[in-house]
Order: structure tokens, then C-alpha cells, then sequence
């Protein structure tokens, strides 16, 4: 019997906020102008669109000028990179550099671009989830254009250095983009201070809706347009602006970035707590290092057991998790950021990834500590491959 | 990814899983595609089924397919069991997510490597006597 119910998949996505709802609401009914348009309900539109690009300027240490909305973390790590390499080839730079274990946003967008002729270095990570600057600067070389590496992993929850890796690239004249999107609300970001030229953000993470992005873009970077059009985003990206999400994205991170603290107060002791009490069951192993993570992620594997069949058995106990199970992304690889940190695909398979918000509590944690061992036993029980901890 | 109540009710409650002891066939068969491994243990008594167990590492399709098949083996001659196709286990399903349909081969293999296993193991005692 279902006793108790927790979401823990906040990497995931997130449920959009009652008050970023309610920002957000005027501008689907009485205030749908386009903002393109002059009359009044127009006006106002671009009016909201003004303040949410100063807000969020404020929010990332940037100036409003270098905020463009996209539909999401997506296009604006397609953008970013496509963007940029394309106004560099005339100076035949060539050359990208990024991770192993990047969001496939970045990897696949890499991997289109090797096949126009660009050439990518995938750099590998540490066994704890790690990317080494000095990996980073060895691999720059005369043609290289960009280096792109995420602020903090989806999966592992790992937190890059990323203010050392921008400093190596500006000390190289190479543009320098972060995938931060699993890093709102978590970790302080300053593009200034952090040395980021590029920076992408998506709402949905963070309680603003999904489908609403932001690219942020250093004053003076110039990349090529992704989507060509109206003159929409100072020319740069065209489309009829989504005002309601951009209001929403503009609250979601005001919010966000104003309980980073209390968040990280709150949340690391329970996060801490469900490692080490998760590690007690037999044949368990942390992905990911234990300090330099994130406070609302834990992900181990799980000896003996696969990803899908454990995440199914939470779910009909009310907890929804994720995995990085090859079987439960609907592909049939398990999951490029377990087997870059040299884990063997049979322990990828058998991976939990744990990400919880803001309100997890005391009952939620005992809950998940009751219901995934019992859950593991089950499974394990019909196992060819567990031999009770044996090798 | 959509199961069936039948999928979803084998997963929850798989029939005849866990190792055999003293069994008269053992298979096993694995999928490379995504790394399901199926054991499926035979009890065989006068050429007949009498018992079948299995052990599965896999996804909630796996075990479902692998629980159904020991029910499809229960009483069958070693003849009958050989006839057992891919497609008898999906229908006991009442069918398989089409990213599933690797799933049934998995099973079906295993239970062809126990049959053989048990027809060398036989063949050989035959030549000794």
C-alpha cells in the first residue's frame, strides 16, 4: 500500500510556481498584444519583455543588452554553439572543444557540426565527474573557436570549475559557453565574474513553464542567427515574443537566485543523509564526487539491478525517480555521463539519480529510506546477477 | 512507455522467478542491444515440463516476458516447448511497447538453450549406456 508520495525528479523538470503563475496570467487574456505592435496592449507587452530582461540581467550579473529569450536550454546551447563557430569560420577557427559528459543538446550539436566539417574534442572527465582546466587549455590549439562545458552535470550533479576554465579561455582569445541549466537556484552565477561568454538557462528547472529559455551573449560577441525572421530580440532571434513565459522565466529566477542560500542550508544535510543511507544497502557506489555537487542531487548504482524495473517499482510507491538505464530513456545506450566517469554499462544500467526541491523534508527522506531498499531486495531476488554482494 | 495491466501485473508479481535447485535444464541468453540477461531453469519428467523458474536482469518488459514464458512452459512435452515463438509471449502479453520487442527473443533463446542443453546432457548418458 502506497503510504506517501514523493517527486524526486526535479532534474527533470519542475512544477510551475503559484507565483510565477500568477505573473504570467494577464498576458495569455487581457494582455495577449504582440509586442511589436504600437497601440496600447502592444506597448505594455514590450514594456513587461523590457523589465524581464533587466531582471534577469540583474539576476546573472549581465547587462539587459546581453539577454535573448529561446524556446528553451536547448536552442540556446544550439545557438551558442552553432552561432558562434559560424561567425568565426572567415577566421577559419574550426575547432570546438567540449566534454564527454555534456547535455546531448551540446554533444549532438557538436557532433552535426563535425559533419560539416568542423572538428570537435570530446575531453574526458574524472572518475568522480570532474573536468580538469589544465585538460581544457592543453586542448586549445591556434583554430579552436569555442569551449563549451556545462556548469553543473544533469545527471551526477557534479559543480564544474567553470570560473577557471573561462579564465584559460579568455587567456586564449576562445569564446567560452556554459550549459548552466541544472545550475540555477543551486550555485551563484556571475557571467562577469565567472568569465562566461555565453550562458544557457531553461525555465522549466526552475519553476517557470517549459518552452521558455535564455542565451545570454557577452556585449560584443557577434554569433549568427539560428532562426531567421522579424527583428524580434534586437535582430538576432525572430519570432513573436512569448511574453507570458518570459514574465514567468523573469519571476522563476528572481526567486531562484534569491534562495540559493536557503536552499543549500536546507537541502545538503538531507542530501548527505540519503547518500550515506542509501550506501548501506550492499553493492551500492555515489556517481559523481560527494563535496562538489550539487544539494538537491544523489545518484548511485545499484549492483544486480536494472535502472527501469527500479524506477517502475518507485513509481507504484509514489516516488518518481529517474535512471540512467538505457531502457528507461526509451534509447537502448545507458547513459554517456555513467560510462564517461569509467563506469562498465552493467553499472550504468543499474543507476538512480535522486533530485529533489526545495520542500523535501524529514518524511520524505525516511520514506525514500524505507521504500528503495525493500524495492532493490525485490528486484534482486529475481536477479541472475546479484549473488548477495559476492563477486 | 506504455505496458499493458498484463505487463505491468507479471513485473509487479513475476510467477516462478528465482534459481532452481537441482534442475534438469538450465538456459541463458542475453541481449547485447541493452543488456537484459535471462536464466530460465526446466524441471523435465518424462519428457514433459514440469516445472520452470527464471531469473532476470532487465527492464520491466524483460521480467514480465520472462515470468509469462515459465507459464506458457508449465506441462508442455519438450516438443511442444521448441514450437514456443516470439510472438506466443507477446500475445500472453497482450502485447509489448514496440521499443520492447527485443524482449521476447530474449526469453525464447533462453528457453531453446535449456532445451538443448537438456537434449546434449541426454544424448550423452544415451551413448554411455
Amino acid at each position: 500500500m502506497q503510504t506517501h508520495s514523493v517527486y524526486a525528479d526535479y532534474s527533470a523538470t519542475t512544477p510551475v510556481s503559484q507565483e510565477v503563475l500568477q505573473a504570467m496570467l494577464p498576458y495569455f487574456t487581457e494582455s495577449f498584444g504582440n509586442a511589436s505592435s504600437i497601440y496600447q496592449i502592444g506597448r505594455k507587452n514590450e514594456a513587461a519583455i523590457l523589465n524581464a530582461r533587466a531582471n534577469i540581467a540583474q539576476c546573472l550579473g549581465a547587462d539587459p543588452k546581453e539577454i535573448y529569450f529561446t524556446s528553451g536550454g536547448s536552442e540556446s546551447d544550439n545557438w551558442a554553439i552553432k552561432g558562434a563557430v559560424d561567425a568565426l569560420k572567415m577566421q577559419r577557427k574550426r575547432h570546438i572543444i567540449t566534454t564527454a559528459f555534456e547535455h546531448h543538446a551540446v554533444l549532438n550539436t557538436c557532433q552535426f557540426l563535425e559533419n560539416h566539417g568542423f572538428e570537435v574534442t570530446y575531453l574526458p572527465v574524472s572518475s568522480n565527474g570532474m573536468v580538469n582546466p589544465q585538460d581544457v587549455e592543453k586542448a586549445i590549439r591556434s583554430d579552436t573557436a569555442i569551449v563549451s562545458v556545462m556548469c553543473v552535470n544533469n545527471e551526477i550533479g557534479t559543480i564544474q570549475p567553470i570560473s577557471q576554465i573561462g579564465e584559460i579561455c579568455h587567456e586564449h582569445s576562445v569564446l567560452f559557453h556554459t550549459d548552466a541549466v541544472q545550475a540555477i537556484g543551486n550555485i551563484e552565477i556571475d557571467v562577469k565574474q565567472q568569465n562566461i561568454d555565453m550562458l544557457s538557462i531553461s525555465g522549466h528547472k526552475f519553476h517557470a513553464p517549459k518552452g521558455i529559455g535564455v542565451l545570454y551573449v557577452r556585449n560584443g560577441i557577434n554569433i549568427s542567427n539560428l532562426i531567421h525572421g522579424g527583428g524580434q530580440e534586437m535582430g538576432k532571434r525572430a519570432g513573436t515574443e512569448n511574453t507570458a513565459g518570459i514574465v514567468g522565466i523573469s519571476k522563476a529566477l528572481e526567486i531562484a537566485v534569491s534562495h540559493i542560500a536557503e536552499k543549500n542550508e536546507r537541502l545538503t544535510p538531507f542530501r548527505n543523509r540519503l547518500i550515506e543511507g542509501l550506501l548501506q544497502i550492499k553493492g551500492t557506489r555515489l556517481n559523481g564526487d560527494r563535496i562538489q555537487r550539487v544539494c538537491n542531487n544523489v545518484n548511485i548504482s545499484i549492483e544486480g539491478i536494472e535502472g527501469e524495473s527500479l524506477i517502475l517499482l518507485l513509481d507504484m510507491q509514489g516516488i518518481q525517480a529517474s535512471s540512467g538505464s538505457a531502457c528507461s530513456a526509451g534509447s537502448l545506450e545507458p547513459s554517456h555521463v555513467l560510462t564517461a566517469i569509467g563506469l562498465e554499462r552493467e553499472s550504468a544500467h543499474s543507476s538512480l539519480r535522486l533530485t529533489f526541491g526545495e520542500n523535501f523534508n524529514e518524511t520524505d527522506l525516511q520514506y525514500i529510506l524505507k521504500v528503495v531498499p525493500e524495492c532493490v531486495e525485490k528486484l534482486r531476488n529475481i536477479s541472475p546477477l546479484w549473488k548477495g554482494g559476492q563477486k | 512507455m506504455n505496458y499493458s495491466q498484463k505487463v505491468l501485473e507479471h513485473f509487479v508479481n513475476p510467477r516462478n522467478s528465482g534459481e532452481m535447485e537441482n534442475p534438469d535444464a538450465v538456459g541463458v541468453s542475453g541481449s547485447e542491444k541493452c543488456g537484459d540477461i535471462t536464466r530460465i531453469y526446466l524441471n523435465i519428467k518424462n519428457n514433459i515440463i514440469s516445472e520452470a523458474k527464471f531469473q532476470t536482469f532487465g527492464c520491466c518488459a524483460a521480467i514480465a516476458t520472462s515470468s509469462v514464458t515459465t507459464e506458457l512452459l508449465q506441462g508442455k512435452t519438450i516438443e511442444q516447448a521448441m514450437q514456443l515463438t516470439e510472438s506466443d509471449i507477446v500475445q500472453a502479453l497482450d502485447g509489448l511497447p514496440p521499443d520492447k520487442m527485443h524482449c521476447p527473443a530474449v526469453a525464447e533463446q533462453a528457453v531453446k538453450s535449456a532445451l538443448s542443453d537438456y537434449q546434449a546432457k541426454h544424448a550423452k548418458k544415451g551413448k554411455l549406456l
